[in-house]
Order: C-alpha cells, then structure tokens, then sequence
C-alpha cells in the first residue's frame, strides 16, 4: 500500500527505530501508528523470531537475577570462594526456572491501547474506549459530581479494592470499588487536607484543621495524633508501618502506628510546603519546598539524606517510579523533569503543566493541571516519556489529585467537584501475587496477612537510599597520607593560583607598582603559609619522638639530671 | 483501534464453594516487593531468636548402671536399642525410646572396656580387663521385648579367653571378623576361640580400634605411644602410622568420605585426617578445654559429636573449625562414650556418673510428626538465617550459648595461653632474620613424624 511521502518523513524517529527492533516487551504491548495498516506486518524470519524469545528469556532472567552476580576474584579464601561459586551457580538457576514457570503462573495479560491507521492514541478519547470495553470495565468509567463539599483527594489500598475519598469540608467517604459501594461516609465538620489508608482497609487516618485523626471502617475515631500538628499532607509507609506527616510549620514526624511510638521529629527548616511522596522502594520520605529544592529524609536522621535544586521556582508536585530509579518533578515554570535517582540527573525535560504527578505500576505517568489530564508513557522500555494519552473534564474542574489504582488500567482522579474514574489501558500489573497484595482477599486472608506483615515490620534502620546494601561488605576507607611530592606539588598549584589572582584597579594616586609587588608577594606568602605551617608541625614532632629516649645520649654521670618522663 | 483492558472476572480468582481451597496467585517479580533483603534480614533475627526460645536439647537420662559407663554401641539393624556397658562388668540393652533397660548381660568380672555389634545385628561382642570376650545372641524378639524386667538377663553364647586385658573391640561393617585391641592388635572370626591374626607394631599399649565403613579390611587404631597407625588386613602387615605429640582417646571413620577419620586427642582438639596424606591433618577442631575422650560420627558424614574430661558433650562440622553446640548438664561428670544414633537424630552420652544421657543433636529440632508446612517453614528458616548469620545482631544470637563457669574459665585461660605463645613468637620472627623462622601451620604442628 502506498503511503504519501509527507507521512513518511513525519515519522517519528523513535516509531522507525520500533520496527527495525525485533525485541518486543513481554508486559506492555503499548504500540503507536507507525504509518502502516495493521495487516502489513514487518518481515519476521524464523531466526528472527527465535531470537526474539530468546531475548525475551534473557530479560526475563535478568530481571529475576536482581542485579549483577559478585566478583569472586579477590576472594583469597578457597573453601569461601567455593562456597560462594556454588551459591551464585544456583541463583542464576533459580533465576532460570522462575522465567521459564512465568507462562504457566502468569493467567493475565496486560492492558494495551493501539491506534490503528493515522489516528493518534492521545486523541482517543474516554468514550470511545468505553464502546469498545466490555461492561465491567465501562462500569469503572465515571464521574461523582459533589460539588458543595470541596475539592476531593483519595487513596487507595495497596491492592486497590477499598478508596478513601476526603472531601475539604469534612467529607470522609470509603467505597469497595469492586462493587462499588459505599462502605461508610462521615462528615467530621471540619477541614480535612488529606486523606491516607494505613497498612488495610480497616484503618485510614485524615489530617484534619487541627491534628490528623485515624478512624475505624465503620467511622468510629480510634486515635487523634496531637502531636503531629496540624498537618498537610499524610503518607504512610507500608514496610515500616510509620505514617509520615508534614505539617504547617514544616515539620515532618514519623509515628509507629503499631505501638505508637514517635520515632522522628524534624524541623525540616525550608518552610512550609504541602508536597511529599513516599518512595515505594526503598522508603525514603521526600519533600518538594517553595525554594525549588527536593529533599529526602529517612526517620533515623535530623538531616535530610539528599538535597537537590530541582527547580527555579517552588516545586508543585512529586512522583516516584515504582522501580524506585525515576522521579519526576514539576515547577510552576510548567515543565516536568525526570529525574535518575541513582546519578542524580536530570535524563528528560518535558514542556508541561503539571499540579499533579502520579506514576503507575508500570511506569504511566499521569500528570494533570486545570481540567486536563495527560498521561505519559515511555515506549520499549527506554526512558524517554511521550504523549500517551489525554482527558479534559468539564470546564469548572480543577485537578487536585491522581492516583493510580493497583492491578487495574484505573485512573482516579480527585477534583473540586468530587472524584472521578478514567480508563487507562496498560497502566496496571495485570498479576498479582497473593501474598503481597490480594484484591479479591476474604477477612481471613487480611487477618493473617496483617498478622504476618506485622513479624516482618522492619525496623526504621533499614530505611536508606540504597536498600540493596544490607548485608552486603562495608569495604573500610583505607585515608592515605599524601607523599611529600604530593604536598610539594599542592604548594605549586597553590602559589600559581595566588599568582594569577587580578586586583583591583585602584584610582586616586593609589595604584602605585610598589604597592601592587608588595599586594602581590603578600598573596603568595598567604597560600604557602599552610604548607609551611604544616612542615614546622612535622619538624616539631619529629624532634619530639628523637628526644624520648635521652639517656641513651646522654653519659652516665649526667643522667640523673634528665628529666623523668611521667609513667 | 485495539484496545484491552485488564478486567477480572470473580469467579476466576475466587473459590466456588466453601469446602474447596483458597486460590493463590504467585507472582515471583521483584518489582513487586519493595526491600526484600531488609525483609529478609529480620526475618533471620527472628529466627534466631526464636531458635534460642525452642533450644531444649535434653530430653533425658537412662539410669540403672551402678558405676561409671565406659563403653556403648549401637545396633546397625534396630534404630531403637543402645548398648552400654561399665566398670563393674555389667552390660545392659537399653530401648531409647522409654529409656529402659530391656536386657542385661551379666558375665564380665571386670570392668567392660568395649562393646560392637556384628553386622546382621544378632551377636553382641564385648571385652572386658578380664582377658576375655565374649559373644552374646541378641534376637529381634529381645529387643522387641515390651515386657521390661530388669532381671531380664541371657547367657552368652561363647566366651573367649585370651592373654592379656583388652581395651578396644570394633566389628567390621561388612563381614564376620572383629578386632580387638590391647597389648596387641588380634583379629578373630566368631567361630574360632583364638585370633586369627595379630597385628604389633611398636611395644606399646593400643587403646583404641575402627573399622573402616568404605574398605571393610581397613582398620585404624590409636596407641598409648601417641601414634595412629592404619592396618590393611589383606596385606596382614601394618601400613601407615603417624605419631602425634599427644596421645590419641578416639578414632571415627566418616561414613559419607571414608578415606577421612577424625582423631579425638589428649590435648583437647579433634583432627582430621585424610587416611592417604598422613603428614598433614585437614582440619583441627579446637573447643574442647580437656582431653577429648570419644568421637562418633553422624550418619549424614557431616557433624561428629564428642565427649571430653571436660564434662561436656559438643558437636561439630566435619569441617568446622569450631564447635557448633555444646550439651552440659550439671550432674552429667567425665564423659567417656558418645554415640549419634543411626537416623541423626539423637546424640547419646555416657559418662562417670553412671547415666546414659539422650539429646537431641538439633537443640531447637521440634520431635514427632512434623506437618509438610511446618517443615518446610523451618527449612525456609533455617536457610534465611545462614544467609544472613555473618551479621552483627544475628551473630550475636546464634553464637550465643551458656558455658560452665568452670568451662568458661578454663577456655578463656586456654586463650590466654594460646594469644601469648602466638605473641611471642611474632615477636621472635620480627626480630630474627626473615625466613629463619617457620611457622608450621596447626595441620602439621601436632604430628612429630609419619613411618611407612
């Protein structure tokens, strides 16, 4: 079939390099027009084809291995050495077989959206999916309008079947999103800023005016947290079962909620700020400030761990990437940056609005301003964020939050005039693993899981950047003493420094050429001062050391009058 | 335009009626569990901890001897009897699991210096200071026996009187002779009243005597004169002797590498020895704070447990340089036999104060029936907590183990000592000429020599 040619030069670099590329991502099958009709498919040998799932193993593999096998080359220990080879011949096994079982564990597939012949996915709009969905799903498609109670935000359970959604003006509701139900609604008659589930659906905690309270399924208030102030935003670790608070006056306080311990209470001292995101992998608490700077803390230290400039003006909001590598910012200067948590670098910048940031399980961005929302996806797994999808709600809307739902292609979407729910294909883990978090779970399950993730509660500690290190080998920083010719040669760098340094131009029959020699003979002696310091503190003790032992120096008769060094 | 999107179905995920299981869907990723080695770690802590909690390794005593045990052997065929035997010549059957005497054996009119079992099972061997062995039938019927009288007694079936007193007896593991050992090393048939073979290399006394489990004609015994040597009954002429510094109690064969024994010695460490190389031991197992009075093997080949002077009973890797557990009890005095019973279960002890004590040889080891579940949980347990035992916190609970004062003192004395002579002759060789003074490693250090 024929194409103009202007189609073809508007290709996308990146779409042209997806063709050529034969690898294709097992888990997303998020594909964009590429020019061609569905039925002409790329020529695909059958060499071709085994290679591909022969990558596919191999990325697979990779991704069980979790990381690079260690080095056993400067193990001197032979019996260790042995020991540790046969250890790493099995994780690479164990490696293997987990990849190979996948197609037999796995029931679901992923959810995809392709646009077919020259439509674009981010034109697709919400009801034309919702023609093409079965009921169920279209079911999940809505909008609550509740417009006298206040912008709403929400929360989610961590296996997506309960939501909390908070009203301003005191509306706390709780819907089983499965049936869609309304467990329980209460108005607590004050002002709530926020809304966060703890460990289950039995117990969230909203930060009301004055303090942040936790309440029961049923409504009942069980605790109201004095201590914490009255607090702008909650988060709640899952691992750690501290729920991490910022309050107006920007402190931040990390609680217990298993025995209500306070653990932290730092003055962050940056002011006040209403933007914090926990981030799931290694729990990290991190805070976007008015100054642009994001920093993160961890509840054993009064100093942030990390403290980068991000952006010119304050920070609007804050994202963390499952995988817990990507972060991504927004300013008011109405661009998002995505930020690699390892090199601390920004890898992409990108020209948009953003009140609200929210990654999904599988690395959607969604990000929304005003009445519209944007969701980005990085295509073929490498990281460079494109327009997947768009959706503006009617025009009075404000976005205030979004909120991926887990293990489903949900968005939900928190606004002035209530909440809403949007279709998202391939956003959500498509399986999910009971043990860790189960949608479909009885009150027997959630017993015993509580009971079970309470034995494996750790302790505040182990929260660090890098959480791979426990357990690993501390190697000791051995200092070393810089040689003379090192000390020598810093005084050479030191003088020509001092030597190149420009004054001022002084005016007034001050500029005499005497004084600028002696300005500068002055400077010089400055910068070796230290140096030479450092020689006649060497010189001192050295002579101090020879001194010791007099008595081998002095003769005999003399040695009653050597002074008697103190025992 | 295609679209899918994940929609679940109730009835695929939940179950259809109350009697069936609950489904379970795996999902191996990492990406879906945050801090897995964090996890992982308390998890080791707390098994650790929980380890200590369950660590009951005493389950009971055996009373009925009237003076101090000497000797015990264990029946190849029936996981359920022990043999002991002690000083006043008494020779009792013991049924491990009421902890009973099913038989006695009454005969010997000294002390009963040592007990083995033949290879069917059904004849027991024994050697006494009275210069004679004796061979007692032991049926199924008599251990069987529920019906526990204590004056339950048989008569032996052959009673041999030979020149000197005996020390040592071991059967061979798969044939009809046994060996005995005393002023010299006789080898008998259980036919014949005279040896069949003698054995003497060096003038002196042979304390103790062991088949080889692999090589049924290999036999190594220790002498009083500090040697091992190894006999090769085909070859009916002595094949290899090493002689330590000090003398050796005990020897055991490893049933899993039967080319390697272990040597329990006077001076309180264990070693072992590859039988091929005897001019350097592979491994010295040190802990003990007195002589090392018998060692016996576990059936696995991978732990031995011995018994000292020292009053306490340890049990170590086979390559371990360092004891992983020590029994002690107070009224338990100078342990003199240990046996680890066939299925690697239990660990026996006999010792001065005439009780035949059983533990377990897993201290934290639940008994009885164990449900799949269970199991494997211990097992998913037991591994977490090696992965991460190097640990600091984790370190400090699995080594932790309460010692004997008298131990306690005695071992850190030891170190002392030990830390010292190691002192001093790094002070010799730093002030010396380098290379004139070699340190021998601890392998070679206790052996003086090896003869063809």
């Amino acid at each position: 079939m024929k194409f103009p040619m202007k189609w073809a030069v508007s290709l996308h670099r990146q779409f042209a390099a997806s063709i050529l590329k034969f690898q294709q991502p097992n888990f997303t099958r998020l594909r964009l027009s590429r020019g061609l009709s569905s039925k002409a498919k790329p020529p695909v040998t059958m060499g071709a084809k085994k290679e591909n799932s022969d990558d596919e193993m191999d990325e697979k593999v990779k991704k069980y291995l979790r990381g690079d096998a260690a080095n056993l080359e400067g193990v001197k220990d032979k019996k260790l050495k042995g020991q540790l080879a046969v250890r790493e011949d099995l994780y690479g096994k164990s490696a293997k077989t987990a990849a190979k079982i996948e197609k037999w564990l796995l029931p679901s597939e992923g959810g995809y959206l392709e646009a077919e012949g020259i439509e674009k996915t981010w034109r697709i709009k919400q009801e034309s999916i919702a023609r093409e969905v079965d009921i169920l799903s279209s079911r999940n498609q809505y909008d609550i309008v509740l417009p006298e109670l206040g912008p709403y935000t929400l929360d989610f359970t961590s296996n997506g079947r309960y939501m909390a959604a908070a009203g301003r003006k005191g509306h706390l509701a709780i819907v089983d999103m499965k049936t869609l139900n309304l467990i329980k609604e209460i108005q607590v008659r004050e002002t709530v800023r926020d809304v966060a589930y703890l460990h289950n659906e039995l117990f969230f905690a909203a930060a009301q005016k004055k303090y942040p309270y936790i309440y029961n399924r049923e409504g009942t208030e069980l605790h109201c947290l004095k201590e914490h102030g009255p607090v702008l935003r909650l988060q709640f670790l899952k691992n750690h079962f501290l729920l991490a608070s910022i309050n107006k006056f920007g402190q931040l306080r990390y609680q217990d909620v298993t025995m209500g311990e306070m653990i932290g209470n730092f003055r962050t001292g940056l002011g006040r700020t209403d933007v914090m995101q926990v981030n799931p992998f290694n729990g990290v608490v991190a805070l976007g400030h008015s100054s642009g700077t994001v920093t993160m803390w961890k509840p054993t230290s009064s100093v942030p761990l990390v403290k980068m400039l991000c952006h010119p003006g304050p920070v609007s909001s804050l994202a963390f990437h499952p995988n817990g590598h990507l972060m991504a910012t927004s300013g008011r200067e109405n661009k998002i940056k995505i930020w690699d948590l390892r090199k601390f670098e920004v890898i992409q910048t990108l020209p948009c609005h953003a009140k609200t940031l929210n990654f999904s399980q599988k690395g959607l961005l969604a990000a929304g301003t005003g009445s519209f929302i944007q969701i980005l996806a990085d295509f073929s797994g490498s990281q460079n964020y494109s327009s997947y999808m768009t959706h503006s709600m009617a025009k009075g809307y404000q976005v205030g939050k979004v909120l991926f739902r887990p293990y489903e292609d949900i968005l939900g979407i928190g606004h002035s005039m209530g909440w809403s729910s949007i279709l998202i294909p391939g956003s959500g883990e498509p399986n999910f693993d009971s043990w860790v978090a189960n949608p479909f779970e009885t009150s027997k399950q959630r017993r015993e899981k509580e009971v079970h993730s309470l034995l494996d509660k750790l302790p505040p500690e182990t929260i660090m950047l890098d959480p791979t290190k426990v357990g690993t080998v501390r190697v000791p920083q051995k200092k070393e003493k810089p040689t003379k010719k090192d000390i020598e040669a810093e005084m050479e760098a030191a003088i020509e420094t001092a030597k190149g340094t420009e004054f001022k131009k002084k005016t007034k029959g001050r500029n005499k050429p005497s004084k600028r020699a002696t300005k500068r003979r002055e400077m010089i002696d400055k910068a070796k001062r230290p140096f030479l310091e450092q020689q006649t503190q060497e010189r001192e003790t050295s002579r101090k050391k020879q001194k010791t032992n007099p008595e081998t120096e002095m003769p005999k008769s003399l040695q009653r009058f050597v002074r008697q060094k103190a025992t | 335009m295609k679209v899918k999107v994940i929609s679940r179905s109730t009835d695929e995920f939940t179950r259809e009626r109350s009697q069936d299981l609950q489904r379970v869907f795996r999902n191996f990723d990492p990406s879906l569990r945050s801090q897995e080695k964090a996890v992982e770690y308390v998890r080791a802590l707390n098994a650790a901890k929980l380890d200590k909690i369950f660590a009951r390794p005493f389950i009971g005593a055996m009373d009925g001897h009237r003076d101090s045990i000497k000797c015990m052997a264990k029946n190849p065929n029936y996981l359920k009897a022990i043999f002991s035997g002690s000083d006043d010549g008494d020779i009792r059957l013991w049924d491990i699991a009421s902890r009973r005497t099913v038989c006695q054996f009454p005969g010997h009119q000294g002390a009963v210096q040592g007990l083995t079992v033949s290879t069917d099972g059904s004849v027991l061997v024994s050697c006494g200071s009275d210069c004679t062995v004796r061979l007692w039938n032991v049926s199924d019927a008599n251990l069987a026996d529920s019906d526990y009288l204590s004056d339950n007694s048989s008569k032996p079936q052959a009673v041999y009187i030979w020149k000197n007193a005996f020390r040592a007896v071991d059967h061979q593991w798969d044939g009809d002779l046994f060996a005995t050992a005393g002023a010299q090393v006789d080898i008998w048939n259980h036919n014949r009243s005279q040896p069949v073979n003698t054995f003497d290399w060096g003038s002196d006394t042979t304390i103790s005597i062991r088949f080889n489990p692999g090589e049924p004609n290999i036999l190594a015994t220790s002498a009083n004169d500090r040697s091992i040597t190894l006999y090769d009954l085909r070859m009916s002429s002595p094949a290899r002797k090493v002689i330590m510094r000090t003398k050796t109690n005990s020897i055991a064969w490893n049933p899993m590498e039967p080319m390697n024994f272990t040597a329990a010695n006077e001076d309180c460490n264990c070693y072992s020895y590859d039988a091929r190389k005897l001019e350097e031991a592979k491994c010295v197992h040190k802990d003990h704070v007195s002589a090392v009075m018998d060692i016996d093997f576990s059936p696995t080949g991978r732990e031995f447990v011995t018994g000292s002077y020292d009053r306490t009973v340890r049990i170590f890797q086979y390559n371990g340089g360092h004891s992983q557990e020590i029994y002690h009890t107070k009224r338990m005095q100078r342990v003199f036999c240990v046996k680890y019973s066939c299925d690697a279960s239990y660990v026996i002890s006999g010792s001065d104060d005439t009780n035949l004590r059983l533990w377990k040889a897993k201290a934290s080891e639940q008994l009885g029936v164990v449900l799949p579940r269970e199991r494997k949980k211990h097992e998913y347990l037991e591994a977490v907590k090696n992965r991460y035992k190097h640990l600091p916190e984790v370190k400090r609970i699995v080594r932790h183990r309460h010692l004997p004062k008298p131990v306690y003192k005695a071992a850190n004395l030891r170190r002392t000592m030990i830390e010292a002579e190691r002192r001093k002759e790094q002070r010799r060789k730093a002030h010396s000429a380098p290379g004139s003074i070699v340190t021998e490693p601890v392998r070679k250090r206790r052996i003086i020599k090896e003869v063809e």
